[in-house]
């Protein structure tokens, strides 16, 4: 499901390689895609207890999520990101993670 | 028409009263049973692909997270809900309790929200009780309404705790 709502991961093999280091630099972004079964109100507790969003801010990516599909919630370190990803599928949100 | 009282509510004291009859209780403790049985005997069931998110569209990648994340995923939530079936007796619950009743009851409906198909408004034009899968569909209702509460509980508790002042967890880790 999630592979028909991006473009193809071609490009990347494409790259030349002097790009390398550059990309290093940009931070990986965590995206949460929409679905029809998770409750908005679940959605918005779960963004403030994980990111310790405020209720305001946690409703708006909600929202964004529910209306636009999908919102990015979180970014940083390769690492951070997995973690951040790991720790939505633990709470059954559809959560993905790419560099940005 | 009068509100029924909320399943789930906080409580003066700041845990957490659940107000469920013996059947729905029990009716929650076999769905939990059974989740947890479908999960060891059918893992690769499609009604369980929603608890089971791919997190990189790379399919090499994505079996790397798998391996590293997987099976700490899985413990988890076998653990809640185990936990959802040995506590669904309880008249109240602390806030770590409820959090993991909380995570036990989104995976339920996960699993049967996935194998009913269910559209995001799926009740909007009310219920059918003729439908082929009028049963199901109850149940998805029930574990909707109960979600809601308890959503609706640890939220109120959130903000309350938020308003006491700095002793939350502060901004994005």
């Amino acid at each position: 499901m999630i592979s028909a709502t991006q473009a193809p991961g071609v490009v990347e093999l494409e790259r030349p390689a002097e790009d390398e280091e550059e990309r290093h630099d940009r931070p990986w972004i965590v995206v949460v895609w929409n679905d029809p079964i998770n409750l908005m109100s679940y959605v918005t507790l779960v963004f403030q207890k994980l990111f310790g969003y405020s209720l305001a801010k946690a409703t708006e990516l909600m929202l964004q999520v529910h209306q636009e599909g999908k919102a990015v919630v979180s970014s940083g370190t390769r690492e951070k990101a997995e973690h951040d990803v790991a720790r939505l599928h633990a709470h059954g949100l559809w959560a993905t993670l790419r560099q940005d | 028409m009068n509100e029924p009282p909320a399943p789930i509510e906080r409580t003066e004291a700041g845990d957490f009263l659940v107000r469920l009859g013996r059947d729905e209780r029990e009716l929650l403790r076999r769905l939990a049973a059974e989740l947890e049985e479908l999960l060891a005997a059918e893992p690769e069931d499609p009604s369980l692909r929603r608890l089971r998110p791919r997190a990189y569209e790379d399919d090499e990648v994505e079996r790397e997270f798998h391996s590293l994340m997987g099976a700490e995923l899985e413990s988890g939530r076998l653990e809640n809900l185990r936990w959802l079936a040995e506590t669904v007796g309880r008249d109240r619950l602390d806030s770590e309790g409820l959090d993991r009743w909380l995570a036990a009851l989104n995976d339920l409906r996960l699993v049967l929200g996935t194998r009913l198909d269910v559209a995001e408004d799926q009740f909007a034009d009310g219920f059918d009780p003729s439908a082929p899968n009028a049963y199901e569909l109850a149940v998805y209702a029930l574990l909707t309404w109960l979600q809601e509460a308890a959503v609706e509980a640890a939220s109120t508790a959130l903000q309350d705790q938020r308003d006491l002042g700095p002793d939350d967890d502060g901004g994005e880790r």
